[in-house]
């Protein structure tokens, strides 16, 4: 069996006045049903460019899906003429993000915007698509539905704003849910609250998640596989529990340390410098100006993604000599 | 108040309360948000007291009143033994120059038609403290003493990356040479690559010029290992006081057990979702209430697990148990329960 979503070889170049950014470059991976996948990244990584790309949800104009295709169940996306691809958004597709008072329209009420979607794609409208709206909301634990129907935006809290939200991305009870960043606007104790609802919600739809996020520790808890991506492209692939513990890209194995205390609890393992301006792109590996194992054909070629172990790929010439 | 007390505080809030008049609506007026009750707490000379807490909680109000960038509806601030509420009256420029403030968002608080050079300068320039000769020297020695370079003085904000704005923001702050700086959230609003660089540079500074950190953070797992002593805020009110040992062997109180159960962390022994591991408290229900009516009696009744009718009834006293305050009724009976 295939799986749910199939990216290969996405790469997405946005025109600016100072050249191409390679925003994505070569970009491919597999979503299977039921499956929560994690693409992780720093400012700039390219993980939201990747994710808002899968649904042509970037601007037109400056930015460019250079090349690749997107299968979802597979039909290929990025050929589909623009009305398919409408009823593949918002039905097949859920997306949440992370600002919802950006998503949400704030003079409309929380009823009417959840009602949109199911006249759009479901053809439920006046009392049917009420009533399932409140039935919604309830999914998503949002107290008083009744009365939060008639409410806008800027009545709710920021959680029960993504609460709104998932009552939309869900109410076609969608295969793939994307969510970018969903809770870092969100306070630790909400997070929690949201990442277990998202987690319930996949078990009981059967859905895939595909969730976006700088936070490794999210990852850990909630995904299964993990995708790491540097400067616009993957570095490293694999099982969450493996990557997670015995990463084999210095640059993962860098985030990692980071996030930890030496024994002494005295210090941060830094990782030195900061991300390649897309202008000025190092010539071989994006991470070699800040790895401490690089050489010189580190900064010549850029090196492949390597399979390690079945399962798990690394894009580092030195992955073996990578302390687990 | 005893047990977790700094040694010789250089800055002491003592019963801080900040009340805010809410201000137009239907049916709003004469409503009050109370975003402080009762704060008291201290930092010694060259000790970091972390302030963790939530959204609501009045971490960042105050911050705004230790610093003098906010008055105080009650109690009273002390600045090396001296009342700071009449020194900022009096001589405002003697208490800016021992409390400095570092921001969350460097870009907020850095003036974008300014190159680095003049905004670290104007804290020398304002306060005195070099000639016009020497300033840029001076401003250069600061910027080296945060890792930034020479390069970086006639630069712009904007063509510095997040990191290095925070450092400028740091540099600022450290131009006056203050006892104390209150740090709120100031690496929150970076990647984690670069909050291990701004975390051990406040850390290597601290070491150099002894001076005092408020670090205010609503990361539990980072202020375990930067702070000496840790504040758990929770509606304006601190409801677990005590060494950063003390809270990292357990927490006492509800809220702060909660707070720590909820935040997410690689290697858990169990993989599973907080909600699916048994070892763990349920995550909180509910949001924090609005601090216009806080519920009475305890303010976390509401979403407690614990809460019995006292609770309600009651406002819990920050007291002694074991080694240190908690706000809670029932503080041993849940360390009882491990």
């Amino acid at each position: 069996m295939t799986a749910l979503l199939e990216v290969e070889g996405l790469s997405v170049h946005f025109e600016t006045a100072r050249g191409v950014v390679r925003a994505v470059e070569d970009l491919s991976f597999a979503v299977e049903r039921g499956q929560t996948v994690a693409l992780v990244g720093e400012s700039g990584s390219g993980k939201s460019t990747a994710a808002l790309s899968l649904l042509r949800l970037l601007p037109a104009g400056a930015s460019k899906i250079a090349a690749g295709r997107v299968r979802l169940d597979g039909r290929d996306l990025l050929a589909l003429p623009p009305r398919q691809l409408r009823d593949v958004r918002g039905a097949q597709v859920g997306m949440i993000f992370q600002d919802p008072m950006m998503a949400l329209n704030p003079v409309y009420t929380i009823g009417r915007q959840i009602a949109e979607t199911l006249r759009l794609h479901l053809g439920l409208a006046g009392p049917a698509a009420e009533a399932r709206a409140i039935e919604l909301l309830r999914r998503v634990q949002v107290p008083a539905p009744e009365q939060r129907i008639h409410q806008y935006p800027h009545n709710l809290s920021g959680g029960m704003r993504q609460r709104v939200m998932m009552a939309i991305a869900l109410a076609c009870r969608p295969a793939l849910l994307i969510a970018d960043e969903p809770t870092t606007a969100l306070d630790v104790t909400v997070q929690a609250q949201v990442l277990a609802l998202i987690d319930e919600l996949k078990a009981e739809l059967g859905m895939a998640v595909l969730l976006i996020t700088h936070d490794l520790a999210v990852v850990w808890e909630t995904a299964q596989r993990v995708i790491v991506l540097y400067a616009g492209r993957k570095v490293e692939e694999g099982p969450v529990g493996r990557i997670l513990t015995r990463p084999r890209h210095p640059y993962t194995a860098g985030l990692l340390r980071a996030a930890q205390w030496a024994a002494d609890g005295d210090r941060l393992a830094e990782i030195p410098g900061t991300v390649p301006s897309p202008h000025a792109m190092p010539p071989g590996c994006a991470f070699a100006p800040r790895c401490a194992l690089a050489e010189d054909r580190c900064r010549r070629q850029a090196p492949p993604l390597r399979t390690l172990e079945p399962g798990h790929v690394a894009a580092c010439f030195r992955a073996e000599e990578i302390a687990p | 108040m005893t047990a977790p007390a700094a040694a010789t505080p250089v800055l002491e809030a003592q019963d801080l309360a900040k009340r805010f008049p809410v201000a137009g609506g239907i049916g709003g007026r004469g409503r009050v948000v109370h975003a402080l009750n009762g704060v008291s707490l201290s930092v010694a000379a060259g000790e970091t007291l972390a302030v963790v807490g939530e959204s609501g909680c009045g971490k960042s109000t105050l911050a705004n009143c230790l610093t003098g960038l906010m008055a105080p509806s009650a109690g009273s601030l002390l600045l090396q033994g001296e009342d700071a509420a009449l020194m900022l009256r009096r001589e405002p420029m003697r208490f800016r120059r021992r409390v400095q403030i570092v921001f969350q968002d460097p870009y907020a608080s850095l003036n974008p038609r300014r190159t680095i050079g003049d905004t670290v300068g104007d804290a020398l320039r304002i306060h005195g403290l070099a000639a016009r000769r020497e300033r840029r020297g001076r401003v250069g020695q600061l910027l080296a003493e945060v890792g930034l370079a020479e390069e970086h003085l006639d630069r712009y904000p904007h063509e510095l990356s997040g990191g290095q704005r925070q450092r400028v923001a740091i540099a600022r702050a450290l131009a006056v040479e203050p006892v104390v700086v209150v740090c709120d959230e100031p690496v929150s609003a970076l990647d984690v690559s670069i909050q291990a660089q701004v975390i051990n540079l406040l850390r290597d500074i601290q070491r150099r010029r002894g001076v005092a950190y408020l670090f205010i953070s609503h990361n539990l797992a980072l202020v375990r290992h930067i702070a000496r002593r840790i504040a758990v805020m929770y509606l304006g009110e601190v409801v677990e006081i005590g060494t950063a040992e003390a809270l990292g062997r357990r927490m006492l109180h509800p809220y702060s057990r909660a707070l720590f159960a909820a935040a997410p962390a690689i290697g858990r022994p169990s993989h599973d979702p907080p909600h699916l591991d048994p070892g763990r408290p349920p995550p909180l229900s509910g949001d924090v209430p609005s601090p216009i009516d806080p519920p009475p009696g305890c303010r976390f009744h509401t979403r407690c697990p614990h809460a019995r009718p006292r609770c309600s009834a009651e406002a819990p006293a920050l007291r002694l148990v074991d080694d240190r305050l908690v706000r809670c009724h029932f503080a041993e009976e849940i360390a009882g329960h491990g």
